[in-house]
């Protein structure tokens, strides 16, 4: 199945021993000039690479002031050193956090501080060679951005931001990577991440009208490009595409037509994800977030939902404001943006949506925490909301449910393995092995408690999942999306 | 960059095999494709390849698995018309397998 080594799941989470240059190999395809240009950055890397990298690090420590104190701050206690699931599962200690974060932190020292430009390696001051950059490329594609060391660093270093800062750098002089790069590329000249045309769009919403009625009896409508509608509905376009994302989908569309809630998805925006977060540019973070305002003020609604996505959800929530506000044109008495948990959640509880749990019965659900969404963001009104809704949002829907240890769920979660612009083919050694820790966790609920299916409410981790889990001898579908439940388990019709 | 050669002539690809220009597709080369996945094509292999072709000249893109495991219910009867079936017929996805072998470009984003 594979031509690596698959990891075998423990029952006691284990610390391995560190294993130098264990994933060295692992090169995610580098974008070619056709990638690169459309983002405003060099198609090859540029001749004076050296210099460059040095004036761009100095833009970014001024602009950032959580740069320089990420960098300042760390004591090298160690706290974050197993708290990686690419260094549980892979073992090469370059996926130590502190250890990613010393490849820029190095360079950082011998260019912006008097004691490394005096003492150099002394103080760990390095210059910034071919070969550091090689491993800039390497290892600063193997973080999925996740921030779980954040949580466990006494000082909230956030690894994150390093690993966006060092792959702005290498974007500036030309090293970019394919997977990210080519996505933000199709969200410019398409509309979306997949490249998904509006004619295709139509058909496949049509497709999924037709299949609901035929399943239900019950006229469900998808629709596109609705002015005046009340609420403007930003998906990823994967919900489109993809299984068991289409099945979240699905639920949008009953929660919105039981609830009587016009709404409408936007030709403009027909992606909600934002790769531009995970290569740390803030140019085109303003410039694919535009395209939700453009949609909002053309058709004239006055809220706007997310769907399930991770990090558009940080985005969206976090950053919204900043990239693409003020908001004042929508109606002032919903959040901006809402999340699809929240919104659904809400009618749910006011009895607007009813549900029948029996549908689901064949089923014993747990919940990963998506980590955008977990440590990225918050969601309704109160502390931990992002937390708390979704698993409310599947209790309703669902009788049995069971959470992973403590240690694995919550702020605490571990990524699926394929977030940050790693769900990439050409680091399927590193998904799979990136994933170990959460598969132990899940195995153990398996075993333990019957569970039979985790449940997501991330693009990411939904396509991750379908693909890791036959590695580790469990069902692809497996993986479900909250909105799936909610679907399963929706009462269309009177609410009498 | 990986390549095929056809008829003495070299077919561009990329890193993973993807064919540049899907135009330059053609049956034998589907089967070169093929062999190379390590997927024996049979004629139930090649009405989802067949159908890839057709969907993506009407509409710029490889269809929603759901299209797809449609679409091949109709065709095969309804008990093909599932994903499990597509990735017995493709196990390295039906998505993306079979979109290789038919020369389409490979789907991107969280897919």
């Amino acid at each position: 199945m594979a031509d690596f080594e698959i990891p075998v799941l423990n029952e006691i989470p284990v610390v391995p021993a560190p294993k130098p240059g264990a994933t060295a190999h692992l090169k995610s395809f580098p974008a070619a000039k056709q990638h690169q240009e459309p983002l405003g950055y060099p198609g090859e890397l540029v001749d004076n690479w050296q210099t460059k990298a040095i004036e761009v690090m100095g833009e970014l420590l001024g602009k950032y002031r959580s740069l320089p104190v990420f960098l300042d701050s760390c004591v090298k206690c160690g706290s974050c050193a197993d708290k990686c699931h690419y260094f549980l599962g892979t073992g090469d200690p370059k996926n130590m956090p502190v250890a990613r974060q010393d490849l820029f932190r190095s360079v950082y020292r011998k260019h912006f501080t008097p004691a490394g430009k005096l003492l150099g390696d002394l103080v760990g001051a390095r210059e910034m060679t071919r070969e550091l950059l090689d491993d800039w490329y390497n290892y600063f594609h193997q973080c999925s951005q996740c921030r779980r060391c954040s949580v466990f660093c006494p000082y909230g270093i956030d690894t994150a931001e390093i690993s966006m800062a060092a792959r702005e750098i290498m974007d500036r002089i030309g090293l970019g990577q394919k997977y990210c790069n080519e996505i933000i590329g199709k969200v410019y000249s398409v509309g979306n991440n997949l490249g998904l045309p509006l004619k295709a769009l139509n058909n496949t919403l049509e497709g999924l009208e037709e299949d609901i009625e035929e399943d239900t009896g019950h006229a469900i409508k998808f629709p596109v490009d609705v002015h005046g509608a009340e609420v403007l509905l930003v998906t990823p376009s994967a919900d489109f595409f993809a299984e068991p994302h289409i099945d979240g989908l699905i639920g949008y569309g009953k929660v919105f037509h039981q609830a009587g809630i016009s709404w409408t998805l936007s030709s403009k925006a027909t992606e909600a994800a934002n790769f531009a977060m995970f290569i740390g540019s803030y140019e085109n973070m303003v410039k694919i977030s535009r395209r939700i305002r453009d949609a909002a003020i053309e058709l004239g609604v006055k809220r706007i939902v997310f769907g399930e996505c991770g990090h558009a959800w940080r985005v969206a929530y976090s950053f919204l404001n900043t990239l693409a506000g003020p908001w004042d044109f929508l109606d002032p008495r919903y959040p901006v943006p809402q999340h699809i948990c929240e919104f659904s959640n809400d009618l749910i509880k006011r009895g607007a949506v009813r549900l029948d749990k029996s549908a689901n019965d064949h089923m014993t659900l747990t919940f990963h925490d998506s980590c955008n969404v977990a440590r990225g963001s918050r969601m309704g009104n109160f502390e931990g909301g992002q937390l708390v809704i979704p698993r409310e949002l599947i209790k309703a829907s669902c009788g049995k449910f069971v959470d992973m240890h403590p240690d694995t769920i919550g702020e605490k979660s571990f990524c699926c393995g394929g977030g940050g612009g790693l769900l990439t083919d050409d680091l399927m050694e590193l998904r799979v092995k990136g994933a170990q820790p959460r598969m132990e966790a899940l195995k153990q609920v398996v075993q333990n408690d019957g569970v039979t299916h985790m449940a997501s409410i991330c693009a990411i981790c939904k396509a991750q999942f379908t693909k890791v889990l036959p590695y580790y001898g469990m069902e692809m579908g497996m993986i479900v999306s909250v909105h799936q439940l909610v679907s399963n388990a929706i009462l269309l019709g009177s609410n009498d | 960059m990986a390549a095929y050669t056809y008829n003495g002539k070299n077919i561009d690809a990329d890193e993973e095999g993807y064919l540049l220009n899907i135009n330059e597709w053609n049956e034998d080369l589907a089967g070169q494709i093929a062999k190379d996945e390590g997927v024996a094509m049979t004629s139930e292999h090649w009405e989802v390849v067949n159908f890839l072709r057709e969907y993506y000249s009407e509409y710029q893109i490889a269809p929603a698995v759901r299209v797809l495991t449609k679409a091949i219910g109709k065709k095969m009867g309804a008990d093909k018309g599932n994903n499990k079936y597509l990735y017995e017929l493709f196990p390295y996805g039906p998505a993306k397998q079979a979109c290789k072998i038919a020369g389409l470009p490979k789907p991107t984003g969280c897919v």
